[in-house]
């Protein structure tokens, strides 16, 4: 068993690397776009202080058209646009370019339901001191659910990881790439129990880390 | 200070259009507190909304200290925001924030750089009493202290007017008193016109000069606070006075008495006591005080007098004559309604 472990190892470690790749790529996007997307998804709603019924009419139909796509469906769609950006649709890289557009739908929404949480009245009291929108948003609304987005970046990261079998399975590579090819077409059941223990790991620790960041940033 | 003419607020839901503010003229001069009392529902948060243009009127013009806040451009209305302070009756700080942060944001949102902020919310905090709680979190604080840094907060850029909606409501008696009488050497020491709104007449009687009694998005009824208690025209005026200048009498006590029992109600300068000696002496009349109160309004002694009169009924009506040439007089019945008949006097 040592020996089969060993000879895996090389692989093991390359998919392991691929599937980082692609989990961190999809994140950082998601922050870069999803956060402030669902930040304007929250501001633009009624009654607040950016109402805007025809910017958030827009935007929300845009975020639930993308997350009521099936991903893998979603995928094999985005190829054109993923061999226009990045030249090719197999890869890593690839395979980023549609888990970062399913990321951002998916955490803008996070975004949006932790925002909602705030008390409508410490918005309101920022307006009455005559606090700018930007200015709300940067020190009122965005210190306010610190620790959601983080617990929001953990439950993206990890369906990242799921979606990023699904895109392995396709030419992505990556973990859930090395499950399908041996354990699947191979009915080779160590290769899969090893990636599947390595996935539950990884679960595992995104989970803690995320929980542990998530409790350090809240105070108060 | 403080002008509203005709405002009007109109809530569009779904399937009916609700009447917050209905017509509302009136004026907060310079340097007083100004008092807004109502059941819930009055429509006293709508008016006070207006004020700072946290809700648009419907109709109506409200102007501060000349400028017409319906005019102005965002940008403007920001900066005139900043002379308006505003507490709530929930606090509404930022929980992620420590107290010293949540005064310094007030000073951020006016441009004051970051030195500076700090020196003046550590002012602040030291002219509601509470220094020491400077990097603490709002979680940490009693109802009272919340009540202080958010006061603190609404201080920050040397407002004109402090708006307060129900700013004790959340708060036991005794906070209730120190947050007032903070309010009140606000209003002494810094000259600051504040317009609060309240369910409570108490509160009124405490710190207001002036009030006005709202009901149905309308203003009832308004006046110097001492005239509003001590003369009360409205119906409503009348329920609110007696929240504070209530009395019971045991319904026992009302059924078995054989005399008349008359209420009188001394205003001003006119000292009970001398009335009633008077009255003693001049008639063939027995008196048997009930209830006797002064409540000090303004300053100014309100006195409220309950005497059960025995003796010949025609000595007794006399008696009771010569009394309403210099006081409000009211013969209560037998039957217990104080409540209700006093509410009614006039
Ligand atoms: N945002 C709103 N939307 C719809 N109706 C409202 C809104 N705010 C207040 N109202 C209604 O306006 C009336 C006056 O409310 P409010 O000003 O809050 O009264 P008060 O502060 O005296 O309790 C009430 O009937 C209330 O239901
Ligand atoms: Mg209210």
């Amino acid at each position: 068993m040592m020996d089969q472990f060993i000879t895996l190892l090389p692989e093991l470690n390359k998919s392991f690397l691929e599937t980082l790749i692609m989990v961190a790529i999809g994140l950082g996007v998601a922050l870069i776009v999803g956060l402030p997307l669902g930040l304007l998804l929250f501001v633009t709603d009624r009654d607040l202080f950016l109402e805007n019924k025809w910017i958030k009419g827009v935007t929300g139909v845009i975020v639930n058209l993308v997350r009521s796509v099936p991903f893998i469906i979603l995928l094999v769609f985005l190829f054109p646009f993923t061999n226009f950006l990045v030249g090719t649709t197999t890869g890593p890289v690839a395979a980023s370019v549609a888990l970062s557009v399913a990321a951002i739908p998916f955490y803008a929404r996070i975004v949006e339901a932790s925002a909602r949480d705030i008390d409508r009245g410490v918005i309101e009291a920022a307006i009455a001191c005559g606090a700018s929108p930007w200015l709300i948003i940067k020190d009122i609304i965005f210190p306010e659910i610190k620790s959601g987005l983080i617990s929001g970046l953990t439950i993206t990261a990890i369906s990242l990881i799921g979606y990023s079998a699904m895109a392995g399975a396709i030419g992505g590579g990556g973990i859930g790439d090395l499950a399908i090819r041996y354990g699947y077409y191979r009915y080779d059941n160590f290769v899969m129990f090893t990636t599947v223990i390595l996935l539950i790991v990884m679960v595992q620790v995104i989970q803690y880390v995320g929980d542990f960041l998530a409790k350090y940033v809240k105070k108060g | 200070m403080i002008s509203i003419e005709q405002l009007c607020k109109v809530y569009q839901t779904k399937d009916r259009k609700i009447i917050g503010v209905d017509n509302v003229t009136m004026t907060v001069e310079k340097g007083e507190i100004f008092g807004i009392v109502g059941y819930s529902g009055a429509g006293k948060s709508s008016l006070l909304r207006c004020m700072n243009i946290l809700e648009r009127p419907t109709s109506g013009k409200v102007t501060l200290d000349g400028i017409d806040l319906l005019s102005l451009s965002p940008k403007e209305l920001r900066t005139a925001r900043q002379s308006i302070g505003m507490i709530f009756q929930g606090f509404h700080l930022a929980i992620s924030k420590t107290v010293l942060e949540n005064v310094a944001f007030a000073l951020k949102a006016s441009k004051v750089g970051r030195v500076e902020r700090k020196r003046r919310a550590l002012e602040l905090l030291d002219l509601v009493g509470l220094s020491d709680k400077a990097d603490q979190y709002p979680a940490q604080l009693s109802g009272g202290q919340k009540q202080r840094v958010s006061i603190a907060r609404a201080l920050a850029n040397n407002p004109k007017v402090l708006l307060c909606d129900e700013a004790t409501s959340a708060l036991d008696p005794n906070t209730t008193q120190s947050i007032l009488k903070l309010l009140k050497k606000i209003n002494r020491e810094l000259g600051l016109t504040i317009v609060l709104i309240t369910h409570e007449m108490e509160v009124v009687k405490e710190i207001c000069d002036r009030c006005a009694v709202m009901e149905e998005g309308r203003i009832v009824e308004e006046g110097k606070t001492y005239d509003m208690f001590a003369y009360p025209q409205n119906t409503l005026t009348k329920r609110f006075i007696q929240t504070v200048l209530d009395f019971n009498l045991p319904k026992e006590l009302l059924e078995h008495s054989k005399g008349t029992i008359v209420h009188m109600k001394f205003t001003g300068k006119l000292a009970g006591e001398s009335v009633v000696s008077d009255l003693l002496q001049n008639y063939e009349v027995r008196g048997n005080i009930l209830h006797g109160k002064v409540d000090y309004i303004q300053n100014k002694a309100l006195g409220t007098f309950v005497i059960e009169l025995t003796g010949e009924d025609k000595e007794v009506q006399q008696a009771i004559e010569s009394v309403r040439k210099k006081v409000e007089v009211e013969v209560l019945p037998h039957d217990g309604s104080v409540h209700h008949s006093a509410a009614g006097a006039e």
